[in-house]
């Protein structure tokens, strides 16, 4: 009776591996079941909801939708967003809040999104850009407006 | 056809002709040394590569493929990048012995190299006690990690020496007794005769079920002497960090990391010398044309195929099961390898004593 | 103050002289994170085990307090970042509680179907690690080949694959991108037509049961004495599922079992986990094509402020229950907050389970447990 037991917990154990061992083998002989993608030749396209970086989109004519609220400063948890605001005198003389720098650190940024959502514009939005690796800090520090930059016309 | 040992004698040939015979022995052994240590690099590379791409297409990844065509300089990248690296010594350890365990298990895996066939009459010393040789210098090699472990005077290190010492002393006992069966069948400790007794057959086919069972103890033996996983405990990444080689770092590292995978090829070397034939062609029967086309292969493809043949099975072992405890490392052997490995052995001499074998 | 080196001391003098005291991190491959613990060892055999926690604290409590009720939510993705999806939600849950809005019922569909998704990401992570933990590399990469797919599906619609910060009080952030439905029916196939290797390479494996089975025991009484909760705590057979027992939104009404498994050993919880990603299945293929047409989110006013009170909610997470406490005084910020993580609790009884065993059944524990160390230090 020990021996028959003895002999099928032999029986069973071997199976057992030999049941693993067939998943495995079975996946080195069918190469097309690889899943890994190459990377820098591959570069994975990332869904347009991807938050990557935050950006500020600027039409042709150089016009972004940005009023200098600052609904996106006070909804960053992070202190990622610092806007420096000036006043325009527009050419009927009366003086105009606008935005002067848009500064966006990018290594303090979680990617939360509430930034977007809180923006009442749709001046800023995300990016799918993933490869954020630099060699100096500081030039993670970005300026979001472009230089010569204004509001775009219709926009309060 | 070609044919190694027609270089190997026209070498000596010349030698004899143009020198003195004390003279021609020193070139021979020259020689031999030159070629043994260039085997060792070239294997390490080979084994460690195909490591690697064997773990990765199991693990449907892709493995090295940047460095050279498919990755193939990927290893030796490797080796000069550990050439560069600075050997650090602990503050603590045993100076002596922390330095000269690396070497200790790295002539130990050369010295068993000597009774190899590699071809027909392709052998460094074709010794009449080989497998004798054999078991009793792969022995040592516990010695060089219990080294390597004491004298790094770390707390992973040595008890990833103590798994080791226990775990290679016994299993070492079902790996003789299954060398022993084959030793049974043939009636010769020479590893050329063994060779030889499969010219019409493996022992693998010959021996009937005995021969099947101490071939499954032998490889399942031979995987936990070469600390390979899933008997790897004295590694055992996941527990001990790095086991008895915590410590080593850059060239010394890479010796351990290369004698394993040495050890490797002489263990699958071994087992394809006992139970695969050798360098011998694999014939069948009285099919006088497939053996005529086998014979046609060079003898060293024949060893080199059954030898990767084992060293492949071994690593798929490797990346399939989980590592065993310590307590059920040791109750496989003394429960269940031990006693069929005895049982085996008594079959076989039965096998051998009434000639039932082919 | 109580150093470590003193603790070490006072370890070596109430220990034998054969005692071997050993680091087990806080940088170890075992210890997935930077838990340290200080194992007393009598050769193999475990005498006592301590933890040590801090490495990874970064006082998100205290964050919290200075962070509005929008913004806070984030924060809590990096406590257990492997189920922050869940995080989120419980806290989400809180603010509303607070705020005592009503949420869209198609909030609620989406909110279950991403926690559901969320945890069996959890568990596929949890079971490639385990079988690392025992020694077998190969599952690891077989299960993240299924998690990269949910990765991917939280990548689409969410807009990142792991700190997502998509719950909001009031319901989600956005809706539900248009392939949603159609790549979680995907998964659930590739799920399906893969989850026999699971069987095939670890559960069924001989080497993997010895190695699990009467391992790392805690009976029901001692799960419930250390505050076990979550998988540990229904491998000993208890009773906990937040789901079940204080079913939240819709988890009243869809159909699932509660996981229960009376063996209290490593092979108990490892099988409770197995089981619950097929239950989570289970209810996803309930929801997905039942998603009701409606708001997303529910109309919150610009800043939230929570009347004076306190407010407590618990949600299930990937791990065990996770319990937010917020303390209001009626300001746009949280007066204080104090999150009951289930991991801490679970590293707790970890001595009592692996006490007297090998160091080897040491790490099969600790990878039952599931441990995630930001989530015990937050």
């Amino acid at each position: 009776m020990f021996l028959k037991e003895y002999i099928k917990d032999v029986y069973s154990g071997v199976k057992s591996l030999l049941i693993g061992m067939r998943r495995t083998g079975k996946y080195f002989i069918t190469p097309r079941e690889i899943i890994t993608e190459q990377y820098p030749e591959f570069r994975a396209q990332l869904s347009e909801r991807f938050r990557g970086e935050v950006v500020m989109p600027h039409d042709e004519k150089n016009e972004h939708a940005c009023t200098g609220c600052t609904a996106c400063e006070l909804a960053c948890p992070n202190g990622t967003i610092k806007i420096i605001t000036k006043f325009d005198i527009q050419p009927d003389g009366k003086k105009k809040k606008a935005i002067d720098t848009f500064i966006y650190h990018l290594e303090l940024c979680t990617m939360c999104n509430l930034c977007i959502v809180a923006c009442p514009t749709d001046a800023i939005k995300m990016a799918q850009n993933f490869e954020h690796s630099v060699f100096d800090r500081n030039t993670l520090t970005k300026k979001l407006n472009n230089p010569g930059s204004k509001i775009r016309e219709g926009i309060e | 056809m070609f044919s190694l040992q027609g270089i190997t004698n026209g070498i000596e040939k010349w030698l004899h002709n143009n020198m003195s015979a004390n003279m021609a022995l020193l070139v021979e052994c020259a020689i031999v040394i030159f070629l043994a240590i260039s085997l060792f690099a070239i294997l390490g590379l080979i084994l460690v590569l195909m490591e690697r791409k064997v773990a990765a297409h199991m693990q449907i990844r892709l493995g090295p493929n940047r460095v050279g065509p498919f990755g193939m300089l990927q290893t030796t990248a490797d080796t000069l990048k550990l050439l560069l690296k600075e050997g650090l010594t602990p503050d603590g350890a045993d100076k002596f012995l922390f330095n000269l365990a690396p070497f200790v298990i790295m002539i130990v895996a050369m010295l068993i190299l000597a009774p190899i066939a590699f071809a027909t009459g392709f052998q460094i010393w074709d010794l009449n006690i080989g497998v004798l040789y054999v078991t009793a210098i792969s022995s040592i090699s516990v010695i060089a990690i219990l080294m390597a472990g004491w004298a790094s005077n770390n707390k992973y290190s040595m008890l990833g020496a103590m798994r080791s010492g226990a775990q290679i002393v016994s299993y070492e006992l079902s790996a003789g007794l299954s060398i022993i069966s084959i030793v049974v069948l043939t009636g010769s400790l020479q590893i050329s005769e063994i060779i030889e007794s499969q010219r019409n057959g493996w022992w693998l086919f010959k021996g009937h079920i005995p021969a099947v069972i101490a071939f499954v103890i032998f490889i399942i033996a031979v995987t936990a002497e070469t600390n390979r996983a899933p008997f790897d405990l004295a590694e055992a990444e996941s527990e001990l960090t790095a086991g008895f080689h915590t410590e080593y770092s850059g060239m010394r590292f890479a010796l351990f990391f290369l004698a394993e995978y040495i050890n490797i090829f002489i263990v699958c070397a071994i087992g394809a010398t006992l139970f695969l034939g050798g360098w011998m062609p694999l014939h069948i029967g009285s099919w006088q044309g497939f053996n005529h086309i086998m014979d046609f292969i060079p003898s060293s493809v024949w060893f080199f195929g059954k030898t990767f043949l084992l060293i492949f099975l071994i690593m798929w072992f490797r990346w399939t099961f989980p590592r065993l405890r310590v307590d059920q490392l040791l109750s496989l052997e003394w429960k269940y390898l031990l006693p069929i490995s005895m049982f085996n052995l008594l079959l076989m001499t039965v096998v051998a004593i009434m000639g039932w074998h082919f | 103050m109580y150093t470590e080196t003193e603790i070490i001391k006072d370890n070596i003098k109430a220990g034998s002289e054969t005692d071997l005291i050993i680091n087990i991190g806080p940088q170890h491959p075992a210890t997935h994170g930077v838990l340290h613990l200080i194992v007393t060892l009598d050769g193999e055999t475990i005498k006592k085990i301590e933890p040590h926690l801090g490495y990874i604290h970064r006082s998100i409590e205290k964050m919290c307090e200075s962070l509005s009720y929008r913004q806070f939510i984030y924060v809590t993705s990096r406590m257990d970042y492997l189920s922050s999806h869940i995080n989120n939600y419980a806290c989400a849950m809180c603010v509303e509680k607070g705020l005592q809005v009503e949420i869209p019922r198609r909030a609620q569909f989406i909110r279950v179907l991403m926690s559901e998704l969320t945890r069996i990401a959890s568990h596929e992570l949890w079971w490639g690690a385990m079988a690392m933990d025992l020694g077998a590399f190969t599952p690891f990469f077989y299960a993240f080949r299924e998690r990269e797919t949910i990765n991917d599906i939280m990548e689409e619609t969410c807009g990142a694959r792991l700190t997502m910060n998509y719950m909001v009080p009031g319901g989600v952030m956005y809706d539900i991108h248009p392939n949603f439905q159609k790549r979680v029916k995907d998964f659930i196939q590739l799920f399906k037509s893969k989850i026999h290797e699971y069987d095939e390479l670890v559960t069924g494996n001989i080497i993997f049961q010895n190695r699990m089975k009467g391992v790392g025991y805690i009976s029901e009484e001692d799960a419930i004495s250390y505050g076990c909760t979550g998988p540990v705590a229904r491998g000993s057979g208890v009773h906990c599922d937040i789901r079940k027992l204080y079913p939240y939104e819709l988890y009243n009404e869809v159909e699932f079992d509660e996981i229960l498994e009376t063996g209290g050993d490593s092979f108990a919880r490892y099988l409770v986990r197995v089981k619950e990603m097929h239950q989570s299945i289970r209810i996803i293929e309930q929801l997905i094509d039942n998603i009701p047409e409606g708001d997303f989110q529910a109309k919150t006013k610009a800043v939230l402020k929570l009347p004076k009170g306190e407010f407590y909610t618990r949600a299930e997470t990937a791990r065990g229950e996770l319990g937010v406490y917020i303390v209001s005084e009626g300001g746009a910020t949280p007066y204080r907050i104090k999150f009951r993580s289930p991991g801490f609790s679970n590293l707790s009884a970890l001595e009592h389970m692996a006490k007297g065993s090998k160091i080897g059944d040491l790490m099969a524990t600790m990878g039952t447990l599931d441990l995630v160390i930001p989530d015990i230090d937050r």
